[in-house]
């Protein structure tokens, strides 16, 4: 899958004399917060998300990265 | 008999409604209605148009928030139906996103905006917009998108190609589109969707008429 807005900015990057520049590819990151009862929940639901909305698998591959977890007590 | 009616679907950020209309109701006396991106009453429609713009301002990706708008869930309906549904620039990126044609449309291969007359060939095989022109017909249209490059992986390419699904090429091909592809049409022929814009070439004093025939031959092929 071409990706013209990476390869524009590899050219771009030569010209700063940086060489050995194989391959930039330009994608995005959606960061997202999300309320869930547990772990595998929230996987299960942004899981759906990524594939449904978030990315198009035409056109676009994605990956999920988790950060951090936030554990909630009920006061 | 009632004379039927054309739908243009309008969502936050269309553009080229106003231009599907005039084309319609202007130069080819084709009534209109427009449907906004909350209707879902296609009752006496007989083709819906879904024009080119930015629709929700293309956020995300182009077509990729109008695919759960209401007004499209009834399009769906109605296209597997057997409807006649044509999706013209953002209203073609917006059926791949549906599912109602395979593929998708992104970046310019030159990232650069094109805005041309395009030259066309032209091959109906069973669309059943394209009935009025002839096979391997070269026509001209105006072409005016950013992304625009059509892809689609090597599977869906042999199943256009093999069910005659390319009906519009580009001759000098503007943006990267895999086999020079402008246009294509479902597997039962009553879906269409091009970046080219046929409404913008139905007015003689402005960009010739080549665009005529396919926004009036789906109305003519349904006996109206």
């Amino acid at each position: 899958m071409l990706d013209p807005a990476g390869e524009a900015t590899r050219a771009a990057a030569a010209r700063l004399g940086v060489s050995g520049l194989n391959s930039l590819r330009i994608g995005k990151a959606i960061d997202v917060e999300l309320e869930a009862a547990d772990q595998a929940s929230a996987q299960k639901s942004i899981e759906m998300l990524s594939e449904r909305l978030l990315a198009n698998p035409v056109i676009e591959n994605w990956q999920l990265e988790q950060l951090e977890a936030v554990a909630e007590t009920m006061a | 008999m009632m004379t039927p009616a054309v739908g243009i679907v309008v969502f936050p950020g269309s553009n080229c409604d106003r231009d599907v209309r005039w084309a319609l109701e202007g130069c080819l006396q084709i009534p209109c209605r427009y449907l906004w991106h909350e209707e879902q009453n296609l009752s006496g429609l007989s083709a819906i148009v879904v024009p080119g713009g930015f629709s929700y301002g293309d956020y995300l990706r182009c077509g990729a928030i109008a695919r759960f708008s209401p007004v499209l869930e009834a399009v769906k309906q109605f296209a597997e139906a057997g409807g006649a549904v044509l999706g013209i620039c953002n209203g073609f990126q917006i059926l791949t996103e549906m599912g109602l044609l395979p593929g998708a449309l992104t970046r310019n291969s030159k990232l650069h905006f094109v805005c041309e007359t395009a030259a066309l060939s032209v091959y109906p095989g069973k669309c059943l917009w394209l009935q009025d022109y002839e096979q391997g017909e070269t026509i001209n249209l105006p072409i005016a998108h950013g992304e625009g490059r059509y892809h689609c992986n090597k599977n869906q390419e042999v199943s256009l190609e093999a069910g005659g699904q390319v009906v519009l090429r580009y001759q000098n091909n503007p943006n990267g589109s895999t086999a020079d592809i402008a246009g294509i049409t479902n597997e039962a022929g009553n879906v269409l969707g091009l970046m080219p814009h046929p409404e913008r070439a139905c007015d003689r004093m402005i960009g010739g008429i080549d665009g005529q025939r396919l926004l009036a031959g789906v109305l003519k092929k349904k006996g109206a």
